[in-house]
């Protein structure tokens, strides 16, 4: 029985290559997560055979669209398909926002990146730490598969999901399914804590006594820095996942630059995940701004309020 | 009519076309070519196919044209090249064939970069097929990259027998030619992707989107999908920086964004969604072909270009008429001038570069006279854009993935000039992948000499 599946299933990979010729990369599922936040499951069967939690894909929905990098947020080997989730921040996402299941992108790229850590470190040593996740706004889809990952190999992670408000906060249920400890947090306290996710960190460090090895800090680059710092003084060692401006992500344009300690790394080659206390956060969230034009930021003014992306809970700073 | 002298080719005005991304040569007309044509003499022992590096029968093809035969002359070509559009345009020709041409020493050599260009453009707009593919032997090659030397290799594979398919990293077939080079010196739409087309005729696959050492691997390609063997035509994609301070600051880019956000992303056209900084004052630091089309394409968007270039215009490692080009559209030559720290403003955006005045001292080990910082020289340029185009290095992505593929201190993966075998067997490779950023041409004839290996190691093989 199970030889038979294996089988059909490399039929079935041949097969989906051959189809990839014609149809491109096919939209089988796509759903509103919440305001100007989506999730695409896509067919893009050699990325699904090969990718690894902490990694992400480029996609670029047809002739006139930008290359835009996404983190993946789920994949289904045997069914040739990964999961994007993405907001809408400029002209090409908000065309990207329009597609339905049935649609198509005409280019899905990857995997690209590292990927986590946790994921290539031999298990036994990753078995022995304990794992704290911190994922703000959107940054819950790339946690995500990498709180999965753990789960399924038998380790139990805290997880903190921040969100502006209820209505941001995504992926909750799956979250719940993998997490050991799910803390979600809102700003406004519409929904689970009340604060920032660093209150939530502080709360569960000092006064639930928990000791972490690892956390991994993904969201808006000021939540990472923020969160980077508090954890640098709490002596937790801490990763983050970068998502600057990039054009081809294979380490041929240098777009995506960033100084990590005395080194000038590419992200998307030699990342996306760094250590959190040697990043320079501040060059990286002016290198972010690079295109934004006065135009685009009323744009975005004009659809998400004041805040860029919302959820980190230090937009308005 | 005087025979020392080249039949000149007609431009676009540099004032026109200093401010439009359509191409600045406009070739010669058919009363033009056979003119030219009858220039040359027709050697028996032709210095010229030497100068070649994928040896096409110049002398032969110039007689057709001659005789206004122009789709025999098409098919002679055809024999050699696939890229026949695109070598008649971007080809350093005066230091190859036309380097080598008889006709040069007492007066200007032969054109034949020119009347290449012209029977290849006839021959496309008189859909004369040159493709001829052989019959199938069984065999799969996996080929790298859809540059120059992986086109090259699969058209030639193909052609004797082998089932080819490309892999391609970017979204688009065609490698530097396509990401690389501008639309002014090479248009994509009537002249790459024809002769893509062309060499998909002879029954390769291209399939775009496939990162090997990311998507899949080497030995997976062999394992897994049956690959014979497989042929590395990666190019050398990373770029180089300077390492001065202010480098990270917004407005600083390579070459290779630059060039890729105008020619692969079209940012230069406003109905596509990739942004691109125009800017008002740009300076393009470096002096080789690549940091002329960033220069043009800078100039182009609207901007006052400067070329910073620490040696003198002696040294530029440009071809001279790309030079000359750039010169005619009102590029400004800041020659045997170094820059020492980029400034920036309160955002974090380019305001101005300081740079040393530079003299040229002993020759260094590249033969040019070494250039050398004048004491208490600085000055500072006031910008607003700085493109860094120093060069580019192979992308580790496949040696790093591939066991016992041997690379040099330069990350250049190491094989055999006139087979292209690498340390690995079954695996072959060519192009700036192993010799680091060079020539359209010089990586054709790579990728013609590893189709050749593969082609002598499968049938022994068997």
């Amino acid at each position: 029985m199970k030889t038979d599946t294996a089988r059909k299933n490399v039929v079935g990979f041949s097969e989906q290559i051959g189809r990839m010729e014609e149809s491109m990369y096919k939209i089988l599922k796509s759903e509103v997560l919440a305001n100007n936040i989506y999730l695409f499951d896509v067919e893009a069967p050699r990325i699904a055979k090969s990718c690894l939690p902490g990694q992400f894909v480029i996609v670029k929905m047809d002739e006139k669209g930008e290359r835009i990098p996404l983190t993946i947020c789920d994949y289904v080997r045997d069914q040739g398909t990964i999961t994007i989730v993405f907001q809408t921040v400029g002209a090409s996402t908000m065309r990207m926002a329009e597609l339905k299941a049935g649609d198509s992108f005409q280019d899905v790229t990857g995997p690209l990146g590292v990927p986590s850590e946790l994921t290539t470190d031999p298990l036994e040593e990753v078995r022995e730490k304990k794992f704290l996740f911190v994922a703000g706004g959107v940054g819950t889809a790339p946690v995500y598969p990498q709180v999965k990952w753990l789960h399924e190999h038998g380790v139990e992670a805290d997880v903190i999901v921040g969100a502006k408000t209820k209505d941001l906060v995504i992926l909750e249920e799956q979250m719940r399914s993998v997490a050991g400890n799910l803390y979600i947090t809102t700003d406004d306290g519409s929904y689970g804590r009340s604060g920032m996710v660093t209150d939530t960190i502080k709360y569960l460090v000092e006064e639930l006594g928990k000791k972490y090895d690892v956390c991994v800090a993904i969201g808006p680059m000021i939540m990472m820095k923020f969160t980077a710092l508090l954890t640098k003084s709490l002596n937790i060692p801490t990763i983050v996942s970068l998502n600057p401006i990039m054009v081809d992500g294979t380490g041929m344009c240098g777009a995506c630059r960033v100084t990590v300690g005395e080194e000038v790394k590419f992200a998307c080659v030699d990342g996306p995940e760094f250590d959190g206390a040697l990043v320079n956060f501040d060059e990286a969230m002016k290198r972010q701004q690079m295109y934004k034009t006065e135009e685009g930021r009323a744009v975005l003014r004009l659809q998400e309020g004041p805040t860029h992306h919302g959820g980190c809970g230090h937009c308005n700073a | 009519m005087d025979v020392l002298k080249k039949v000149p080719v007609r431009e676009q005005e540099p004032q026109v076309r200093a401010k439009n991304f359509e191409e600045v040569c406009l070739g010669y007309n058919a009363e033009e070519a056979v003119s030219e044509a009858n220039r040359c003499i027709n050697c028996k022992n032709a210095r010229c196919i030497q100068g070649c590096p994928v040896a096409i029968n110049i002398p032969e093809f110039i007689h057709e044209v001659k005789e206004g035969n122009f789709a025999e002359a098409a098919k002679v070509i055809g024999q050699s090249s696939a890229l026949p559009a695109v070598c008649g345009r971007v080809c350093p020709q005066e230091s190859q064939c036309e380097g080598r041409c008889i006709r040069g020493i007492k007066g200007e050599p032969v054109s034949i970069g020119k009347l290449e260009r012209f029977v290849a453009d006839w021959a496309r707009e008189h859909h004369i097929d040159t493709a001829q593919p052989g019959s199938s032997n069984g065999k799969k090659v996996a080929v790298i990259g859809s540059g120059p030397a992986g086109l090259t290799c699969a058209g030639d594979l193909a052609k004797a027998g082998y089932e080819v398919t490309i892999f391609e990293a970017l979204h688009e077939p065609g490698g530097v030619l396509v990401y690389g080079i501008p639309e002014f010196r090479l248009p994509k739409e009537d002249v790459v992707k024809p002769e893509i087309e062309n060499v998909k005729k002879l029954g390769v696959r291209i399939e775009t989107n496939v990162i090997i050492g990311k998507s899949i691997t080497i030995d997976q390609l062999f394992d897994e999908e049956g690959y014979d063997a497989v042929f590395i035509g990666s190019g050398a994609g990373l770029p180089k920086f300077m390492g001065i301070p202010g480098e990270n600051a917004n407005g600083v880019f390579s070459a290779n964004e630059y060039l890729t956000r105008s020619n692969l992303m079209k940012a230069f056209d406003d109905s596509y969604d990739t942004p691109i900084v125009a800017g008002k004052k740009v300076a393009v630091v470096g002096g080789g072909n690549v940091a002329m089309d960033a220069a043009r394409t800078a100039l182009r968007l609207g901007a006052e270009v400067h070329i910073v270039y620490r040696r003198s215009e002696e040294e530029l490692p440009a071809r001279v008429e790309e030079v000359h080009h750039a010169k005619e559209e009102g590029i400004i030559f800041d020659l045997l001038t170094n820059p020492v720290e980029i400034l920036t403003d309160e955002n974090g955006w380019v305001k101005g570069m300081t740079c040393i005045r530079m003299e040229l001292g002993e020759p260094d080990e590249s033969g040019r006279r070494r250039p050398v910082p004048v004491e208490g020289s600085e000055f500072t340029l006031d910008l607003d854009t700085v493109i860094m185009s120093l060069g580019t290095s192979p992308n580790p992505l496949i040696s790093s993935t591939t066991k016992g593929l041997d690379v040099n201190k330069y990350r250049c993966i190491v094989a055999q000039e006139e087979s292209g075998q690498t340390s690995r067997e079954g695996v072959f490779a060519g192009g700036d992948a192993v010799t680091g950023a060079a020539t359209v041409i010089l990586a054709m004839g790579a990728g013609k000499a590893a189709a050749k290996g593969i082609d002598e190691y499968l049938s022994n093989k068997s």
